[in-house]
């Protein structure tokens, strides 16, 4: 006969806290942790310390004062008036500007790029090979000094325009001009105007700004509320904390509703072609579905466009497009273009030769069996690596300054540091937000790869 | 630059409450060596000539102060600074003082903590515009493009000056004073502003500086001077007083080509004090008898050195205008030794 008995408990010791290996690894964990705090606080407490000593305690308090200086390219309304934060602002906002068309560009050439150096094709598949390794290998700050040089020594000054012989003209129709100041693009109006008396010459006035925490007591903000009527009154330059178009809110709403209009008639088409075996014809009712209430918005808004024009010193009308924001964006784009075409390539290679091989046994031709079947199943290879390229751009967007362009790293951590003396408070929040920046652009990149992962069922 | 600045913050949260309670004199005795912040170049004030030997105006600050204190002027290591970096260098104890055209302004003095130990050159912010552009004001300015340099006062008396008289500009930031004048030259800006001084400097550079002009306008005050850190007032006195020798030599008519001979004992107490022939003047300052005497042949006394790096018959051509002594006008005025 057998009993079960319970075997007896053990009692803890505190010695099993070393020599018990399921608690020992627990043990070295908190000595560990406990070390690495006590190795912070005092990091943290020498520097208050030092700080204070030198007169200089951790304040932040700065940020409300004048900024006093002037920043060139504002995406929000700023004066040398306006407060430090605010031009923090207006430079991340700059940063944002380069890092989102830095990135647009970037994963489009690099595309492009990666599947030609794929080519069959000797003669491109090497020229690809050398624009790979020629921008990989050459520090990206040498690049966009180069560019903004070349921008600057070679193209035409505005003054060259002036006259009956200039020695520079503007292109594209006379509607772009290509300084070395920078580009000068049409930029889009609503609502004609009569350049005398600035009074709207018709109806089509559209909808104008809404400033977004404008008050009454401001007096930039005093046409706005004056005025009877929707829509009548403009808030002037420096009323509310930003302004929003409602004009290209509106488009972009009739533009969404009509996209959503045309794969309804597509998901239609779908059905039909499921029921029947033939596919009707939709192609121009999809496209008039965008294209007719768009256009009719327009025409109510009283779209047009400005054209730049020489005034004075410089070309005034239009969107001037700094060649500093030029030099930035392509040297960043043409650099990282390189890196994400090695990552195309490797996706790419990373899809077995069967894939191909099965596609050409269906009588697929080569762009389509690339477009449907390689590059969909490379993207989950592709994108990893993709998201680290993105934080690359982002963050040697820093280097703006060897150019002047005014990004985050210029004001907050350029003008404002060196005006104010506060190092230690600028530099932390500039860290502080590029982590920021950085996380958020991987968390949005993480999500976008959840969703094209392959989905095993 | 980006690195600097970072290294400069850390070290100042580290090391700087250390090197502010050891005295600084101590320091550059025992190291043999003056550690002296400049420009990264501007003719005249700050450049390094063909062999690597730094020249210039506010070089000669710092060769007067290592004559005095390490009896050797050339015993000073240049650290070339921007307007960004000089003053983190400045606060983290890399340099031992600062002579780079600074402006003396209340901030820099009470907030950033910096002893300004005199004015070794009273400037103002001017504009430098090609001639063929045809304009003689700068009220004509509205709407040019206007190259800086960033990190410096001339930035904030920009955005002053253009919102004052209601005129718009497109500012472009340069970090410095070569890449400024490149871009003025290829005319991706209208104007160039800095101080005034600065402004005849780069112009002498130019291939052709005839086709340049200077508006009349001066838009702000710029005293320059050299800098220490607060809180070690024996170290500014030295860098003081070295100053206020060479401006006090010449008004009392003591150059290089007399010293050797007044140094023997003249009729003037007051050349015989500071010389060291009389009094006990070098030892109150932690020195010996000799170091005013040092400090004038390191260079020449302030007109010697104005003469020779940015006077007139150099190809800066500055006059002394405000720099004359007092005497004859001007605004350089040395407290009396005694």
């Amino acid at each position: 006969m057998t009993t079960l008995s319970d075997p007896p408990k053990e009692q803890f010791r505190l010695s099993m806290l070393l020599y018990d290996t399921r608690y020992r690894s627990a043990t070295i964990q908190v000595i560990a942790m406990l070390g690495f705090m006590l190795l912070a606080a005092w990091l943290i407490n020498n520097t208050a310390q030092n700080l204070a000593a030198l007169g200089k305690p951790i304040d932040f308090g700065f940020f409300t004062e004048p900024a006093s200086y002037d920043i060139n390219q504002r995406l929000i309304d700023y004066t040398s008036q306006d407060s430090h934060l605010r031009a923090s602002i207006v430079g991340l906002l700059n940063t944002l500007v380069v890092a989102v068309l830095g990135c647009v560009t970037a994963t489009i050439l690099g595309v492009i790029i990666g599947v030609l150096r794929l080519s069959k094709n000797w003669l491109v598949s090497r020229l690809m090979a050398v624009y790979v390794e020629m921008f990989r290998n050459v520090p990206v700050l040498l690049w966009i000094v180069f560019i903004m040089a070349i921008m600057i020594e070679t193209l035409p000054s505005p003054r060259d325009f002036r006259g009956d012989d200039a020695e520079a003209s503007m292109s594209l129709f006379d509607t772009v001009a290509v300084t070395n100041r920078g580009v000068y693009i049409p930029d889009v109006l609503f609502g004609h105007r009569d350049p005398e008396t600035d009074e709207f010459t018709s109806w089509r006035t559209g909808l104008g700004d809404f400033p977004v925490g404008a008050s009454e007591s401001n007096p930039a903000c005093a046409s706005y509320f004056a005025s009877e009527g929707p829509f009548a009154g403009r808030p002037g330059e420096g009323c509310g904390t930003f302004q929003i178009s409602l004009d290209l809110m509106v488009i972009l709403i009739v533009l969404g509703a009509g996209i959503y209009g045309a794969r309804a008639i597509a998901n239609r088409a779908d059905r039909i072609q499921e029921a029947t075996g033939d596919r009707p014809t939709t192609w121009y009712l999809r496209l008039g579905v965008i294209a007719v209430p768009l256009i009719i918005t327009l025409w109510v808004l009283g779209f047009h466009l400005g054209y730049p024009e020489l005034r004075g010193f410089n070309f005034s009308g239009g969107t001037h497009l700094r060649n500093s924001l030029i030099a930035l964006w392509l040297a960043l784009s043409l650099y990282t273009a390189a890196f994400i075409a090695e990552n195309v390539r490797a996706g790419i290679l990373a899809i077995s030769q069967g894939q191909t091989e099965a596609a050409s046994a269906l009588g697929l031709r080569p762009n389509r069996t690339m477009n449907l079947v390689i590059l969909p199943q490379a993207l989950r290879v592709i994108i990893p690596p993709l998201i680290s390229q993105y934080l690359n751009l982002t963050k040697n967007s820093s280097l703006a300054i060897a150019v002047g362009y005014m990004d985050l790293t210029g004001t907050l951590g350029g003008i404002t540091l060196n005006q104010t003396g506060r190092e230690l408070e600028c530099l932390l929040l500039l860290m502080l937000i590029y982590l920021i920046v950085s996380l958020l652009i991987s968390g949005v990149m993480n999500w976008y790869n959840e969703s094209v992962k392959l989905k095993e069922r | 630059m980006k690195k600097s600045v970072l290294f400069g913050a850390l070290t100042v949260a580290g090391l700087a409450a250390t090197a502010a309670a050891a005295g600084t004199l101590d320091d550059v005795k025992a190291r043999g060596k003056l550690n002296c912040g400049v420009a990264t170049g501007v003719p005249g004030f700050a450049t390094p000539d063909a062999n690597g030997v730094w020249n210039g105006f506010d070089v000669a600050v710092c060769r007067a102060v290592a004559a005095a204190v390490l009896s050797d002027p050339m015993a000073v290591e240049f650290v070339p600074t921007t307007g960004k970096t000089r003053f983190t260098a400045l606060a983290s104890g890399e340099i031992d003082m600062l002579a780079r055209n600074t402006t003396w302004t209340f901030s820099r003095d009470v907030d950033l903590k910096f002893t300004f130990v005199g004015v070794n050159y009273y400037d103002g912010q001017g504009f430098m515009v090609p001639k063929e552009l045809g304009v003689s004001s700068a009220k004509d300015l509205d709407g040019a493009t206007v190259c800086i340099q960033t990190g410096t006062t001339t930035e904030l008396n920009l955005a002053d000056y253009f919102r004052i008289n209601n005129m718009s500009y497109e500012p472009v930031p340069i970090e410095t004073n070569a890449e400024a004048q490149q871009q003025y030259l290829a005319g991706a800006c209208d104007v160039y502003t800095t101080d005034a001084s600065g402004l005849a400097a780069t112009r002498a550079t130019f291939e052709d500086p005839s086709a340049h002009v200077l508006l009349p306008e001066i838009i702000s005050k710029e005293p320059l001077g050299p800098l220490v850190r607060h809180g070690d007032d024996e170290w500014g006195d030295v860098v003081r007083w070295s100053l206020n020798a060479l401006i006090a030599a010449e008004e009392l008519g003591v150059s290089s080509a007399n010293i050797a001979e007044l140094s023997k004992g003249t009729d003037n107490p007051e050349i015989n004090r500071m010389l060291g022939t009389e009094g006990t003047l070098g030892e109150m300052l932690g020195l010996d008898a000799e170091w005013a005497k040092r400090a004038i042949m390191a260079g020449g006394n302030y007109g010697e050195v104005f003469a020779k790096n940015i006077g007139e018959n150099t190809p800066i051509g500055l006059a002394r205008g405000l720099n004359a002594q007092w005497k004859d006008g001007g605004l350089q005025y040395a407290p009396p030794f005694r």
